[in-house]
This record gives structure tokens, sequence and C-alpha cells, in this order.
């Protein structure tokens, strides 16, 4: 056993603390949140310090690393609330490629890598509960290829997307895990109709409906109706990445909780000195400590292959949303007034955290994966 | 002891009902399904209260000789349940609900006249000005000072969190007289216009990206001491009649039953993969166990009115109230989250705004979801912090 980061790893971490440093202020966060197109200059950045080529085999141009690596620059990013679509075009995008036909990756991969390409996977949808199983959009056999129609629902990066990787029903019922497939779509294809939005944390997603949409076989990422598995395999990496980055967010929130608890001043003390709220914020740190432990047994059992890697990505994506919403509430509480405003640190990671719980399935749901995976 | 409703109390239901059938106009229904605070869109609001004012209904919890109804406690109670119950907009409280009891406590005849039925009509629209950046919790260490200059004071200092104070045209506020002694010794209470040379106000952005709140600055304005409500550095009183004044006025179960029926037909139509959400035990469980949090908090409430109508002291099931109130509130608002899982991230304030008219994204039932339950983790803050009302307990109740 070694929890130490590799000299590759604390590089990594060195150049995503030093970007965050220069990058990240509440101002610009502030601005930033506006329903805007993608912020190009800094996902130029990206490229160029390396990052979208993280998860990328060598020999397709990429770093040939994988989720460790992701969670070491992510949990550092999300210090600084980053706003730039990394999850869904690099983790959740490039973990797709990785299934994709040698022309998909041909026509992808090097664009990507440049900062030219933007992804986002199409997987929720309005009034069902995710997990994969659930999916109920319609993909029906036409021909050599699949006609899609449905809508689907607060897709990540969904606007800014040049491609689209869909999940659609082929066959079965929801609740089936046969019966699912996969499409990498072109964004810009008939019948295909964005109404962008903003999500809470200040991000962008967007409602996507789907009229007649014929897509070709070689669109299909991985086999027709057996697209779980893979799915499943790049969900886990996202849900990964994503508690990753909101681990930085838990410790921003509880460092400046107690930083500000330090200097609050009522009834003559700092309100740092009262034992009940010393106690609340002892919470605090337990609570971020024990999701950076799911963190590592999650991101660890599946870079090694354990047979319960999935049951801990449920586990850390469970306690994640708990976690984050006690620590959440607790820094509001404590800062009182201040922490209900737009000007303070506090809120925005708060909203952050607030929009991943919901996202691929929120505390409730994972859970009971847990429970169904026993 | 029963629990048998009277056939007088029944019709007086009815003809609440009925008024309110009546009498909501389609903007003020939209604005009060909008609503994600404590404090719902102004426009809406007044408009409401000019209604409940013509019709004599603006402020029930007022003597009938300042403008009030003479309702019973239970009558005063049927009237709030069905305004929550029809969705209404609250009205703006700091007017009726704080600074007219202040007058009608403590003010003089004249200042009776003058402000009441300025208050119900709502051509003086009041804001609080009491908290300040350095004194929250610790109110009684207010900072900002009224000097006496001939028949005026001159004040100088800020508040902060004074909600609608860009709005307001009045503004009563707790400000320091006496600097020695105990700092509650020191406070006098005073009423003051909002268009004072002197007087800056800054708004303030709250996280769900709506200005409620405002910082007021004040640099050398130049007060009438006429406007002291009861005697120099006796604020503290006056501030505390009121609390004597709404104590079991504010009931929150009658919302929360509104809200967990939104909710229960919210997870109807939510699927899984073994059917609707609502027949998920999981959610059951967690539904049920708000619900029967709720179905406690209403017999609280009931014990309160009862004790009210007796003419005794409900004392400490009172000092309850404000915890359990806003603690289930925000309960509430966190089970409506949890229960539209991502749908309740898709953010579009714009589409809150009454007569937006901007095309909803997304189950329109999701549209408040995220915006409430935001701001009602102002509910804990405000008001007394929820700690500050847990000292007051272990202290005054408990003995310790």
């Amino acid at each position: 056993m070694n929890f130490q980061l590799s000299e590759e790893q604390q590089m990594l971490a060195d150049s995503a603390k030093r970007f965050v440093r220069d990058n990240h202020d509440v101002e610009k966060h502030r601005q930033n949140k506006k329903l805007m197109p993608l912020d190009e200059a800094t996902w130029g950045q990206f490229a160029e310090l390396g990052w979208l080529a993280v998860p990328f085999a060598e020999e397709h141009g990429g770093l040939g690393m994988g989720p460790l690596e992701t969670m070491v620059l992510l949990q550092e990013l999300g210090e600084g609330l980053i706003m730039a679509p990394y999850i869904a075009t690099v983790v959740l995008g490039g973990g797709f490629l990785r299934h994709a036909s040698d022309t998909q990756q041909a026509e992808t991969i090097p664009s990507l890598l440049e900062g030219g390409l933007q992804l986002a996977f199409a997987a929720e949808e309005y009034e069902r509960v995710f997990t994969l199983e659930n999916t109920a959009m319609k993909g029906e056999a036409q021909g050599d290829g699949v006609m899609l129609n449905g809508t689907k629902a607060c897709v990540l990066n969904g606007d800014h997307a040049d491609q689209l990787i869909v999940l659609a029903r082929t066959a079965g019922q929801p609740g089936d895990k046969d019966g699912l497939s996969l499409f990498l779509v072109d964004a810009n294809d008939e019948g295909i109709e964005r109404t962008p939005h903003r999500t809470v944390d200040g991000r962008q997603g967007a409602e996507i409906r789907f009229s007649n949409v014929k897509v070709s076989e070689a669109a299909r990422i991985g086999e027709l109706n057996q697209a779980y598995d893979i799915a499943k395999s790049v969900l886990l990496e996202g849900l990964l990445a994503l508690s990753a980055e909101s681990t930085g967010s838990l410790a921003v929130l509880l460092n400046d909780t107690v930083e500000y608890s330090k200097t609050r001043k009522q009834f003559g003390l700092p309100i740092g000195k009262f034992q009940a709220l010393q106690f609340r914020m002892a919470d605090m740190f337990i609570a971020m400590e024990q999701t950076k432990s799911l963190l590592m047994a999650a991101t660890l059992k599946l870079v090694e292959g354990h047979d319960d890697a999935a049951k801990a990505v449920h586990a850390m994506k469970a306690q994640l949303g708990r976690a984050g919403r006690k620590i959440g509430q607790e820094a509001i509480q404590i800062h009182g007034g201040m922490g209900m405003t737009d000007e303070l640190n506090v809120g925005h990671f708060v909203k952050r955290l607030s929009a991943v719980d919901g996202l691929f399935g929120n505390a409730d749901v994972h859970l009971m994966e847990i429970a169904r995976s026993a | 002891m029963d629990l048998r409703v009277p056939e007088q109390e029944k019709a007086f239901r009815e003809e609440v009902r009925t008024f309110l059938e009546d009498s909501l106009t389609p903007e003020i229904r939209e604005a009060g399904k909008m609503v994600t605070s404590v404090f719902a869109p102004v426009k809406e609001a007044m408009a409401w209260q000019k209604i409940l004012n013509d019709k004599g209904w603006a402020a029930p919890h007022w003597p009938k000789e300042h403008g009030g109804t003479g309702w019973s406690v239970t009558q005063r109670a049927i009237f709030a349940e069905e305004l929550v119950r029809a969705e209404t907009p609250p009205l703006v409280p700091m007017g009726l609900h704080m600074c007219g009891p202040c007058l009608i406590g403590c003010g003089t005849e004249e200042q009776q006249k003058e402000y009441l039925p300025k208050i119900l009509n709502g051509e003086h629209f009041w804001c609080q000005g009491y908290s300040e950046p350095g004194s929250g919790s610790d109110l009684a260490s207010l900072k900002t000072f009224a000097e006496k200059d001939g028949d005026d004071y001159i004040i100088n200092g800020t508040k902060i969190w004074t909600t609608y104070a860009h709005y307001a045209n009045k503004m009563f506020a707790l400000v320091r007289t006496n600097k020695d002694g105990k700092p509650q010794q020191g406070i006098t209470f005073l009423l003051l216009d909002m268009d004072l040379p002197g007087i800056t106000i800054e708004p303030i952005v709250g996280l769900d990206e709506v200005t409620e709140q405002c910082q007021v600055f004040f640099d050398n304005v130049r007060v009438p001491q006429a406007n002291r409500v009861g005697a120099e550095n006796d604020g503290w009183t006056v501030a505390k009649y009121l609390l004597t004044f709404e104590r079991g006025g504010q009931e929150y179960a009658p919302g929360l039953n509104v809200q967990l029926e939104k909710i229960r037909l919210m997870a109807e139509k939510q699927q899984t993969v073994h059917g609707p959400m609502s027949k998920d035990p999981v959610w059951q469980h967690k539904f049920a166990s708000v619900e029967a949090d709720v179905l406690a908090l209403e017999f609280t409430e009931m014990r309160i009115k009862s004790a009210l109508s007796a003419g005794k002291d409900p004392g400490a099931l009172s000092s309850m109230t404000k915890i359990l109130g806003t603690e289930l509130l925000q309960k509430v608002t966190e089970l409506r989250i949890e229960t539209l899982g991502a749908q309740a991230a898709i953010w579009q304030p714009q589409a809150l705004v009454p007569g937006a008219e901007q095309p909803v994204i997304g189950p329109e039932y999701a549209l408040t979801a995220m915006p409430h339950y935001l701001n009602s983790r102002a509910c804990s803050i405000y008001g007394g912090s929820n700690e500050v009302q847990r000292g007051i307990i272990a202290k005054a109740v408990l003995g310790l």
C-alpha cells in the first residue's frame, strides 16, 4: 500500500495549484456564470498544459494516464471552482472515445487534444430517476441505422458540444440493462434541437430534443443493445472525477468557515470559541475526510480492477452528496448572513455541490446501487 | 379535550375561501406560486395588501380600534391557513407585523394616528434597521450612534441585512444613544425617512441572485427626537414588546403541509426502474419522517393557539416554533430537490419574475425548487439565529 503521489502526479497537482492561484477569484466566477460561450482562453490553457491529454492513450497523442491522475488534477481545480467542461469533454467524452471505432477516434481525438472539440454525454431524461438502465429515450432500427426520438435533459456542456454521445434504448424496457446503445452524433445534425440553460452552479447545460434523427451504424459506440457495460465503466470514471473535483470544494468550505469563525466576534468572543460551533466544524472535518477516503478507495479499486470497485464508487457518490449537503449547510449557517450572499466563496461552492449531488444520480440513488450490488 | 370544529368556525373558513376565490387576481396568484422566500415579489404583494385592506383584513392581528378585525385566535389562524393554502403571496411583514405592533404597544397616540393607517394602505413601506455588520446574533452590541443635537438626533453608522430597504420609504431602527452601562440599556427605537440626506443604500445580491437585503449607511443623518418610540435608551423594551406581540403569531405547519402535498405529486411523476418514486420505500420513509415532524409541529402550534385563546402565556412552546418551523422548511425544500434530482439543477431565475412569460425549461414544478432550497437557508439565520433560539430555551426555559 502506498498513498503517496508519484513524481509525475505531484507535478500535475502543482501545475493545477498554480493555475488555480492565478485564475480563481469570486469576481471572475460571478462574471462567468452568465450564460456565456465557452471560455476559449481557459480551455486553450488546459490544452497547453497537457491536461486534455491526461486520459488518452499515448498512441493517440495522449499522456496515457488514468483515473488517479484525473483525481489529482480535479481535486486541485475543484478548489478554484474552475468552470471548464473538463469532465464532460475529457473524462466522459474521452472515456467513451476509448471504446469508439478507429475512424471515430481519428476524427475526434486529435482535435479534442488541441482544444478544438467539445463533447457531451446525453444521458439524463426528465421525470426519470437517473440510472443507466432507466433510460427510455427510443432508438428504433431503420435500415442499417437507428432513428432517435425523444428528449435528453440537463446535458452538461450540451450547448457547447460539437459531438454528443447519446445513450438510447434500442430494445427492451426501462429497467433492462440489455437494449441500450450509444451513438456519437454531430450536435448540429438535422432534427437535433438544443435549448441551453444555466445550471445552479453557474455552468451550462442543455435540453436536447431529437426528432427523427437518423444515425448510421458507423456512429455507434460498442455493440447494438449491449452498451451497458461501456456506459457503466465510463460513468464510474465520470463519477470519480465529479467527486474528486467536489472534495476540493468541501476543503474550501471547511477552511473558509473555520477561518471566518476565528475572526467573527459576537458576545465578545470569536464565534469559533463557542463549543456548539466547534463540534459542528469538527463534524464537517470528519465528513470531508471520510469523503476523501472513499474517493481514494473508489479510485484505487477502479484503477486496479477490484470486484467491488463499482460499489466503492457508488459509496463515494452517496457520501459526497451527504457530506456536501452537510458541509455546505453548516458553512452558510456559521457564516450567518454573509454566507447567503453572492459576494463570498461560500455560496458558489454550495451551489456547485448542490448541482453535483443531483447529477448522474443523487445520494439516494447511489445508496440503492450499493444495496443492489451486494 | 377534543378536536371538534365548531360550526361557526367552519362557516368562517368558507367565508374566507369564497373571498379568496373572488378577489385573487391572476397576477397575484401567479406571484404566489413563484414565491421562493418568505418575501414575495413586492408589486404583487402590495397589490394583494390593498385588496385585503379594502376588505378590512390586512392586519387581523391588530386591535380593532387600530384597524384590526377583532377575530379570535382561532379565526386568525384559519385566515392565515387559508392564505397559505391558496398560495397567496405573503404580505411584506415589516410594517404590518413589526413596526405596526411596536407602535400599537409603545407609540404615542400621535404616532399611531400618523403611521398605522399608512401601514395598512401601503403608503408607507417600512424596513427594519436592526442588524449591523458587527452585531448579528449579538444584536445588543449595535453601534450605530444617535447623538442629540437640539431637537434632533444625528445618526452615524450602518445597518445590514435590511430587507427591501431599496423599496422602503420608512425605516424603524435601533440606535445607540448611550455607550455606558449594559449594552441593552443604551438603545433607542427611532422612526426615520429613507430619503433623508446622508442615507445611502447598497443592495446585496443573494446566492439565489436575488436582491432582498441591503446595507444602509448613515452619514450625519438628522432625525427629529419626536420620531422616537418609547423613552430614550429604552428601545430594547420596544423591540422586545414586538416579540411578545408576535408570540405564536406565525404558524409554519400549514405552509409545510402545502409543500409536502406538492412534493408527493412530484414523486408520483418521477419514474424509477421499479415504478413511480412515490412507491419507493426509501423515498416513502424520508417523506414520512418529515410528515411526522410536521404533524407534531402542527399540534405544537395548536397548543400555543389553545393557550393564547385561554389568555395564557404559551411560554416555552413558542420558543420552539421558530427552530422547528425554519428547520422543517429547510428539510422540506431539501426533500424537494432530492425528489427532483438533476432537474432541480436547471437554473432559470428569469422565469421566476412575475409576468416575465419566459418559457420554462424542464418540468414547471421544478422551477422554484432550487431557489427555494437556497433561500430557505437564511431562515435559520435571520430573526435571531437558531443558535440564539436554542440558547434562549437553554437559559430561559431549562434554567441552564
